[in-house]
Parts: C-alpha cells; sequence; structure tokens
C-alpha cells in the first residue's frame, strides 16, 4: 500500500511482513521507532505469532536472537551506533555459528564525546564481522532491502544488517510502498532451518574447535558471503521481477558511462550527490556518482569495472579509520588497485553534520580544478581555525578537556544539529 | 519545489506540523518529505522541523537553509533564534501570534517582501477555543493553506482528523478552519489596500 509514512514504522510494516517469530530488541535512537512499531503490531495481533522480547541490552538482544535462530524460528533485532558495539560479542557469534539473523541499524555516531546524531561509525566498526551489510538510500529501499535480507539470509545461512541513516531516514516521513503480504510470501518463502536445536533430538552447535579445524570454519564464512556476491545481484533481480521496482543490488551507478570524476558513496547521501551531478552534468561536467549498496561482502569487481574510464573517483564516507584514512576509501584504492583512477578520500557529514549540496558542489570542483591533494584524507566542511585554536590551546599547555574547550570557543550551550 | 521550515519550542508539535503538512500534500497526489531535527529534546526548547512538497520524486536529504515558507509557532523565538535565517525575497511567513508583525518588533522583515504572505494569526487562541488547551499546531495549518494555497483546507482537515481521531481531530479541524478563514480574510484585506 502506498503510505506516507515514517522511516521507521515503515520498516517495522515490512519487517512484519517477513513474519519473525521472533523479535528481541533494546531501544536506543534513532533505532527506538522501528521496535517500538513492531512491539505494537505483536501487541494488536497483526504480526502474529511471534514473540516480542524486551530484553535488558543490546547484548541480550543479540543473544537471544542467535538462540532463537537456532531454534529454528525467524529472529529480527534493531539497534545502533553504542548499542550495536555492546552486541559485538555475539555478532561474531551468529557469523560464525551461521545464523539467519536480520538486524536493522539505524545508523548513528560513537562516542565520546556523546552525540545522537547521524553517521557509519557504528556499522563500519562491525564490517568485519562476518555480517552481510547492506546500505539503503531511501526509506523505500530500507523497505524493499529487509524482504531481500531474509531470502539472502536464509538462502545462505548469514546474518544480514541493513543499514539506514539515523534519523535522516528513520525519522523522515516520506512516500513509501509497503508491500502486501501476498506479495512477500510469494518473495520469502517460510524459514527451513539449516540447523536445529531440538530438545527431542539433542546436538551440539557452537563447539570449541581447535587449530585443526579453525581457519577452514573461517575459511567456509569467506567463501559464503563470496557466495552471496552472486546472490545479492540474483536477489535483487528477482525482486525487481516481482515487485516491480529496483532496490539493492551490489552496486548502482548514475550517469558514471562517460563520466570523467565519480563519486563513490553509501546510504542516504546518495539522493543528494545525484543531485548535485546533475546540475554538474547540466553544465557540461563529466561526473557520475557510484552508490555501494552492498559493503559487505564488498565487491570489488563490480567496483573495479564501474569506476574503470574514470579518470579521478571521489570516496564521501561517513566514517573513518582513526590513524589510517578513508574505510570505503581503502577498499576502492583496493578494488583499484593497477588501474589508472586518483582516489580522493573525503569525511563528511560526522556526528549529524549536514551534507549539503553547496559543500559537494565546491568539494567536486575543487577536485576538478586540482585544489585538492590525492591520497590524503580530507573532512567536508572542517572549521579548521577552531581546530587550530584548540590545538594553539594545547600548544600553550593548558590543561582540561578538547570537546568542552571548543564547545565552549563556539559559544554553544547545548549541543545541537541546528 | 515548496520548501517549509517550522519553528516551535518542544511540546508544541513542531515535528507533528510538519509530517501532517506532508500527508495533506501526499493525500493530493504531490511528494512530500518531513523531517526534524532533533537536539537536547525538553518542552519548550526550540525546536526545528521541515517539509519539502513537489510534483517530482525527492531524493535530497539535507536540511532547508533557504525556505519559501516559515511556520513560527512561538513568537517568543523572534527574539531568540533567527527564524527569519535563509528565508527567499518571496517568501512567506505565518506567525502563531495575535499581534502584528509591528508589535512583535519585526517589522523589518517586510523590506523587499510582499506584505501579503507575512502574516500572523492568533492560532493558540483558536485552540484555547475548541480544544481547551494552547496547541496552536492544526490551526496554523489551517492558516498556512490559506496563506500559501500549497494544500487545500480539505487535505488539511483530512491529515488531522487521520492523526487524532474523534472529538480531538474534529476541535483541532475547527480551530484550523477559523485560522484558515481568519488569514484568507487577512489577505483579501491586504490585496483591496
Amino acid at each position: 500500500m502506498l503510505s506516507q509514512i515514517e522511516g521507521s514504522l515503515a520498516v517495522a510494516r515490512s519487517v512484519m511482513r517477513c513474519r519473525p517469530e521472533v523479535v528481541a530488541a533494546y531501544p536506543i535512537s534513532p533505532q527506538t521507532h522501528i521496535v517500538e512499531g513492531l512491539a505494537d503490531l505483536v501487541r494488536t495481533g497483526e504480526l502474529s505469532p511471534c514473540e516480542y522480547l524486551m530484553v535488558e541490552s543490546e547484548f541480550g538482544a543479540m543473544s537471544a536472537c542467535i538462540g532463537a535462530s537456532a531454534a529454528g524460528a525467524r529472529a529480527y533485532t534493531a539497534t545502533a551506533s553504542q548499542g550495536l558495539l555492546f552486541m559485538a560479542e555475539a555478532l561474531y557469534n551468529a557469523s560464525g555459528l551461521g545464523l539467519p539473523v536480520v538486524m536493522t541499524v539505524a545508523n548513528r555516531a560513537i562516542g565520546a564525546p556523546i552525540n545522537i546524531w547521524n553517521d557509519h561509525s557504528d556499522a563500519m566498526s562491525q564490517r568485519d564481522s562476518g555480517w552481510v551489510q547492506l546500505y539503503a538510500e531511501s526509506n523505500q529501499e530500507a523497505v524493499d532491502l529487509h524482504i531481500q535480507a531474509f531470502r539472502l539470509a536464509e538462502q545462505l545461512s548469514v546474518p544480514v544488517m541493513v543499514c539506514m541513516d539515523g534519523f535522516i531516514l528513520t525519522h523522515a516521513v516520506e512516500r513509501v510502498e509497503i508491500p502486501e503480504q501476498a506479495e512477500v510470501d510469494r518473495f520469502l518463502p517460510p524459514f527451513t532451518p539449516r540447523q536445529l536445536l531440538d530438545p527431542a533430538h539433542p546436538q551440539t552447535i557452537g563447539a570449541m574447535v581447535g587449530p585443526e579445524a579453525f581457519t577452514e570454519v573461517k575459511y567456509l564464512m569467506h567463501a559464503k558471503q563470496m557466495e552471496a556476491l552472486d546472490q545479492i545481484p540474483a536477489i535483487a533481480g528477482e525482486f525487481e521481477a516481482s515487485f516491480g521496482r529496483a532496490a539493492g543490488g551490489l552496486v548502482r551507478g548514475h550517469r558514471i558511462e562517460d563520466a570523467d570524476t565519480v563519486v563513490v558513496a553509501l546510504g542516504s547521501v546518495l539522493g543528494t550527490i545525484e543531485d548535485v551531478v546533475d546540475s554538474m552534468r547540466a553544465d557540461g561536467v563529466r561526473i557520475g556518482a557510484l552508490g555501494i549498496k552492498s559493503f559487505r561482502p564488498w565487491p570489488a569487481e563490480e567496483v573495479r569495472e564501474a569506476l574503470a574510464g574514470a579518470g579521478r573517483v571521489v570516496v564521501v564516507e561517513k566514517a573513518f579509520a582513526v590513524g589510517a584514512g578513508g574505510i570505503v576509501g581503502q577498499n576502492v584504492r583496493l578494488a583499484l588497485s593497477g588501474t589508472a583512477p586518483v582516489v580522493f578520500d573525503v569525511v563528511a557529514g560526522l556526528g549529524g553534520r549536514a551534507i549539503t549540496r553547496a559543500s559537494l558542489r565546491g568539494l567536486f570542483e575543487d577536485v576538478l580544478a586540482d585544489r585538492v591533494v590525492p591520497d590524503r584524507l580530507h573532512f567536508l566542511d572542517l572549521n579548521t581555525e577552531l581546530v587550530e585554536r584548540e590545538l594553539d590551546r594545547s600548544r600553550r599547555g593548558l590543561i582540561g578537556a578538547h570537546a568542552e574547550r571548543m564547545l565552549r570557543d563556539l559559544g554553544t550551550a547545548g549541543a545541537g544539529p541546528y | 519545489m515548496l520548501k517549509v521550515r517550522v519553528h516551535g519550542r518542544g511540546g508544541q508539535g513542531a515535528v507533528t506540523a510538519a509530517a501532517l503538512l506532508s500527508h495533506a500534500a501526499f493525500a493530493e497526489g504531490r511528494h512530500a518529505q518531513a523531517f526534524p531535527t532533533f537536539g537536547s529534546e525538553r518542552t519548550g526548547a526550540p525546536v526545528v522541523a521541515f517539509c519539502r512538497i513537489d510534483d517530482e520524486p525527492i531524493r535530497i536529504h539535507e536540511p532547508i537553509s533557504e525556505p519559501d515558507a516559515l511556520i513560527v509557532q512561538d513568537a517568543t523565538l523572534l527574539h531568540q533564534v533567527n527564524v527569519f535565517d535563509g528565508l527567499r525575497p518571496e517568501g512567506y511567513v505565518l506567525l502563531n501570534s495575535s499581534r502584528t508583525l509591528d508589535e512583535l518588533g519585526v517589522a523589518e522583515v517586510r523590506t523587499g517582501r510582499r506584505p501579503d504572505r507575512l502574516l500572523t494569526v492568533p492560532a493558540t487562541a483558536y485552540a484555547r477555543r475548541y480544544l481547551g488547551q494552547p496547541r496552536p499546531n492544526a490551526a496554523l495549518l489551517g492558516g498556512f493553506a490559506a496563506l500559501t494555497g500549497a494544500v487545500s483546507l480539505g487535505s488539511v482537515l483530512d491529515a488531522i482528523r487521520e492523526r487524532f481521531p474523534g472529538p480531538v481531530g474534529e476541535a483541532n479541524a475547527k480551530a484550523a478552519r477559523d485560522a484558515f478563514d481568519d488569514v484568507a480574510q487577512h489577505r483579501r484585506q491586504l490585496a483591496d489596500a
């Protein structure tokens, strides 16, 4: 049904259509409305049969999902930020055991300093946890990706994370088509577990594995993700055939065919980037955009192919590896190794800083005019004067907390994005 | 594309106002995107919410810095927040107050702008009359429909009733209708003057 609906509630309804039998969650902004929505659908009986577990923590949420999934139930949870970090240990258990749990991550920054707003630090911190990571660029895609996520997870016995930008998507009220139950039922068959704990037929899941086979078990995790590189586009193709709209896949290009410069990004910033690309195209600039839909598995070949003809590649990402550089940027460089394009790593939108068309256009024009040095990390809209003043205070030996001193410097009474 | 910014205080319903406006536009077959900013949310703190309305799908996700229209739910914000920041020259302003722009000390906003697009409406008074509570939200949306014509009064009333079924919705709908009439009449007077 076509609805004007908040992203979180649209996702809750989409998850309901996937008929999870266990939802275990702990509320944290900006994920809260998703799990509140699901709790309400369980309460009213619209989502039935389903057990909603209000657990004591995110660690408890993922542990409950692991238990439920191992017992043969379709299990779902959602979290964000510190919540994702709190479940980190259990994330590795879900993937190591090959349990097809699906989770929404309502992307939010990680503290300190504490910050409730959007960036990708949370999901990126768990990029090597063995979970598939899909990134939604709109609320429609978030809805559609959840349906695909359950298919993929259960086909491969691998847990899948659907990442959607906190607040920017979760709290945006937009037009969304929420699929009908019969449509989803046709696309997503009932869960047939590959492994099942059953008291009547006792067996072990999660045995200790020593050096004799640990490498081989880990190798299989990697092999499964490589297999997902084939499955993800196949599922996206089937989804499009059955629902009549495109969503997901590995990568999606926008006007990249003859582009000299290609901007690479993931998540909701893609729409804003495409808007800038179109306006620069209208001025005769050969620029395009490449959206990364699946970050794990990393579609190296598809990225390489999409960027092969470009002279410059600008990676705009909402997280970075402190002390090293861009995260998506490093992966792009790896995909492009031995080829011509020059890669620019740009960090943007940290902790909820708005990524505006004006800033993006300024950045792309700077890149085109060779005003940006490649091979070093750039911070979009960095207040360098603020940083310099604080560095100066530190050099003068002033003692005190950086964050609080910089807020005082700005004359900010209370934190806020506006 | 019409870009609307709503300024209010925590508890006045700025976020709900933007959402209701998007529902009204959706009901008319248009594309609309409503979204809040979240800060240190507490009752009474300045709050901002946004709404874009267009005939095409909306793909951008950035705050609105150059609004075509402003809805200000609380006149005391005028001397605390630069609510007019970035307002386009041909822009609309609807301010919740029983006083005029002159009496509020913001007459200078008229400079270079059309006076019939800059109005106040006593939305809180209408809300008190029908709802018995100082919740100016729905009334302001009725006034907004009259000021801009961006959405019809009927669509606004439907959105209000859908969000608040029963007597609360009906009371809000009455407040919205009165504010619509008030603003429509005010605009006619300015046009005749």
